[in-house]
């Protein structure tokens, strides 16, 4: 397996050696310009906005400048506490069947199938699912229900596997010690590993609600992409300026960024654009060091004196 | 089997465990007296741990293995489907080869279990407490800090807590996984003098071990295991004299393991 | 054993049924979407007549309108060559960078690439695709028009775009391969007085090439299935592909752009449900991918 040349003149392969390393770092280095340039960018371009208290409350123009992005702010975050609201229990029971109950056997292997084709879906394909089955057939329009629950088929997959893998990580001694004092699995699970793997869980779900903050693609069929002006002292739960109301459509922030991009209609689309993609970028960046503190804190809390 | 009936609380006829179809230990019949401890000695490998944890049908847990012959509780076969584990794990407390404390407080520690069994009472559970860390030898050292987390314990003062949980449910038997194997020598001593403690309190106490002086010092018989067979059961001062399988005595004198 | 068990029995049936009951949900979810995915997606050559010869291999892409036959134009061909084209494109951009910045961050400096580096890196993972989108607008775009000619808007841009998408990914994956070779492996190469540059490539890369393989196709496999970066860049003209600079489309961008504006029913829309029909089985065939590779790769140890 020795290069043979290498062999020969152990300069000329010291020399390659280092100019490799070279070519590795400045590789390593370009890519770190780019990402800065590339974040930096995005936040730059909307900085101004970012600052713009009219702009992050206002109410989005459809034609005119100076549109505004409140009700897209308020519609992410909805849709992302009833996204987690829904695939937290679910992808936390299924976790613990695949991991407690059934780690393997035919069962699992098709439950295991299933949770690895959902999460190569492409996200157009989950969102055009959601509108057959969510806006169309069951009729619930574009919904905030309807892209909530295309959210959670997206979420589900990402969900399952961090919760498996930090169930996963708990010292078995520790579900033995459980186990040996005449506990059952289910108690075993819900009161010690769960609660020991809770860093983990929570860092992951922290994560993956940043995924589902800036999701688009599966959105634009079932959430729509009309913000409908939301009136907060309004509580008539059927009404469309009724935040609360889940029967309403809702676009998100980054629907918001793709709808005004390809219909181009707004005047000031450039500013609007990046303003929005900037709020985005700073919501997603806060998620992961949320979830990093969050996480750290947990743990410190559990190994504590 | 001498003392069969002498006290018997567990014991087990032709017990043999399988991986799969690997048969790592072969039928296996022994008694366990009340007020005893017992020694499973030989070397690793030769299946004392795996004979162990049929005791408290942990193998169960562990999938592809299974459990053949009958393990007896008070004259009970509890190796059967339809008997479930839950009532025996109770009976038979476990302590393990790594301290394994669950990371919560030294309270919960040993409260949690009898909670989940249906204790309720805040004033039994505190003397509940206090009972199973005395008996374990470590109220002295931990009642000023009972709520404390139990991760901030000493190694030995964690297996401590770990056998206070197991008596926490007030088992007639606990059985002990090399229980000072991660230990330093003065740990190890107070978990020696536990040990006699719950026997003199009428505990029958199942050690592993591959430390033949703790045999010695601890133990009133002795089971010789090897390569998955139980060769040799006896008092542990017969057995060390006078071993009678020419495998114990090469094992005794060095010649391997 | 003065308790009875029965309680605990029933707890530990309770807690199985209702885990056992989300795995079943999920199962079922993803058999539906299958089901309802493909029986919307051969409509096409059941209901409208379309051959499935003329919708994959045909180059005319125009619904509203039937050929001579009285079938639809319908030619698929520029879609799928887009998707396909950007996928690739965008890996061969995207390969050196992920493949040389793993090699260093594991071979040359793990403490950078652990505490520094790799953080870096999976914030990336989190920057949305729209976000993704807007750079490519604002930056890719003017570049591509200034430098290359042309409108700016093509394959090119949408594969840069899409390059700096799955660069996280693949980095991740590689990273992850390369750290899996056994350190006893370097260590003989290192014994028998090879450089560290020989060392990766004799011994390091050839172990974890199943490994970079699987990164790869990861990698391909969102950059297929990405809609909303690359419609906002591509053009999102439904012709073929003449150039990487000429404004191209993918089976992603015209399923996001039409899909709004064509009743369900319709010769249309029943289409473009075959376009979504091919992204499923494409997504399949990527996993499937991988499971081939990943075996190959343990039966190689």
């Amino acid at each position: 397996m020795t290069d043979p040349t290498g062999v020969r003149s152990p300069k000329a392969a010291r020399t390659k050696d280092r100019a490799a390393t070279a070519v590795l770092a400045a590789i390593v280095f370009a890519i770190v310009v780019m990402l800065v340039v590339v974040v930096g960018h995005v936040v730059a371009s909307g900085a101004g906005k970012l600052v713009d208290l009219s702009f992050l409350s206002g109410k989005p123009e459809q034609f005119k400048a100076g549109g505004g992005i409140g009700p897209e702010i308020f519609n992410s975050f909805y849709l992302l506490l009833l996204t987690l609201l829904i695939s937290l229990p679910i992808s936390l029971l299924a976790a613990v069947f695949l991991t407690q109950y059934l780690p393997e056997g035919p069962v699992a292997r098709v439950a295991k199938t299933a949770i690895e084709t959902l999460s190569s879906l492409p996200s157009i394909v989950v969102g055009l699912f959601g509108m057959l089955a969510f806006v169309l057939s069951a009729g619930w329009g574009f919904s905030i229900l309807s892209g909530a629950l295309a959210l959670t088929m997206f979420n589900l997959p990402i969900l399952v596997r961090v919760i498996q893998q930090a169930l996963e990580a708990v010292p078995r001694t520790q579900r033995d010690a459980a186990l040996a004092l005449g506990l059952t699995r289910w108690e075993a699970t819900t009161m010690i590993l769960i609660p020991v793997a809770m860093p983990a869980i929570v860092t992951g779900v922290i994560i993956s609600a940043g995924r589902v903050f800036g999701e688009a693609a599966a959105l634009i069929y079932t959430a729509g992409q009309s913000a409908p002006t939301l009136d907060f002292l309004n509580f008539d739960l059927s009404s469309t300026s009724c935040p609360w109301n889940v029967m309403r459509p809702a676009e998100t922030l980054a629907v918001h960024i793709w709808k005004i991009n390809s219909e181009g209609v707004v005047p000031d689309l450039s500013a609007v654009s990046a303003g929005t993609a900037a709020v985005l970028m700073v919501c997603i960046l806060a998620f992961n060091v949320i979830a990093r503190l969050v996480g750290r804190a947990l743990e410190r809390r559990m190994t504590a004196a | 089997m001498s003392d069969a009936g002498n006290g018997v609380v567990l014991s087990a006829r032709d017990v043999s465990v399988s991986y799969g179809t690997h048969l790592a230990l072969q039928p296996s019949s022994i008694d366990f007296a009340a007020g005893s401890v017992t020694a499973l000695i030989g070397p690793s490998g030769c299946g004392k741990s795996t004979f162990l944890r049929c005791l408290n049908l942990m193998n169960r847990e562990i999938r592809g293995c299974t459990i053949e012959g009958r393990v007896i509780y008070h004259g009970q076969d509890v190796n059967t489907p339809d008997v479930d584990s839950y009532a025996l794990r109770r009976q038979v407390g476990m302590v393990f080869q790594q301290p394994n404390p669950f990371p919560k407080s030294i309270y919960e520690n040993v409260a949690f279990a009898p909670r989940r069994h249906g204790m309720a009472s805040r004033s039994e559970l505190d003397a509940l407490v206090e009972r199973s860390l005395r008996a374990a030898a470590l109220w002295d050292e931990t009642k000023d800090k009972l709520f404390a987390s139990a991760m901030a314990l000493s190694g030995g003062q964690q297996q401590r807590l770990c056998i206070a949980r197991a008596l926490a449910l007030d088992p007639d038997v606990v059985i002990m996984d090399e229980p000072c194997s991660a230990l330093d020598p003065i740990a190890t001593f107070s978990i020696e003098d536990t040990i006699s403690d719950m026997a003199s309190r009428g505990i029958c106490v199942i050690i592993v071990t591959h430390n033949m002086e703790q045999a010695a010092r601890v133990s009133d018989r002795c089971a010789f295991f090897l390569l998955g067979e139980l060769v040799e059961q006896g008092p542990t001062n017969e057995l060390f004299s006078t071993p009678k399988d020419n495998r114990l005595e090469d094992y005794l004198t060095g010649r391997f393991g | 054993m003065a308790l009875s068990t029965t309680s605990k029995r029933r707890l530990e049936r309770r807690g199985q049924f209702i885990s056992g009951l989300a795995v079943l949900l999920v199962v079922v979810l993803v058999c539906t979407l299958i089901f309802m995915v493909c029986s919307r997606g051969i409509a096409t050559f059941t209901r409208d007549g379309v051959p499935l010869g003329s919708f994959l291999t045909g180059r005319t892409w125009n619904p509203h309108q039937s050929n001579e036959l009285g079938q639809p134009t319908v030619g698929a061909l520029p879609m799928v060559l887009g998707s396909f084209g950007v996928t690739l494109l965008s890996c061969a951009f995207s390969l050196p960078f992920a493949l040389g910045a793993s090699i260093f961050v594991v071979e040359v400096a793990p403490t950078f690439g652990r505490k520094f580096f790799r953080p870096l890196v999976e914030l990336l993972t989190g920057i949305p695709s729209v976000v993704f989108g807007v750079i490519g607008l604002t930056m890719v775009v003017p570049w591509t028009r200034s430098w290359a000619g042309g409108t700016g808007y093509g394959i090119l841009s949408s594969s840069i775009v899409l390059a700096l998408m799955i660069f996280p990914t693949m980095m991740s994956l590689t990273a992850d391969a390369l750290s899996a070779v056994p350190d006893s492996y370097r260590d003989g190469s290192y014994g028998l007085g090879c450089t560290r540059w020989q060392t990766v490539c004799h011994v390091v890369l050839p172990t974890a090439l199943p490994g970079i393989l699987t990164a790869t196709i990861m990698g391909m496999a969102r950059a297929f299935g990405e809609a909303l970066a690359v419609q906002m860049v591509i053009g999102n003209a439904a012709q073929m592909p003449s150039s990487l600079l000429t404004p191209a489309s993918t089976l992603t961008s015209i399923i996001t752009t039409s899909m709004g504006n064509e009743a369900m029913g319709t010769v249309y829309n029943d289409v473009l449900w075959s376009l979504a029909l091919i992204l499923l089985i494409m997504s399949m065939a990527f996993i499937l991918l991988v499971h081939l590779v990943g075996r190959k790769g343990s039966s190689n140890d």
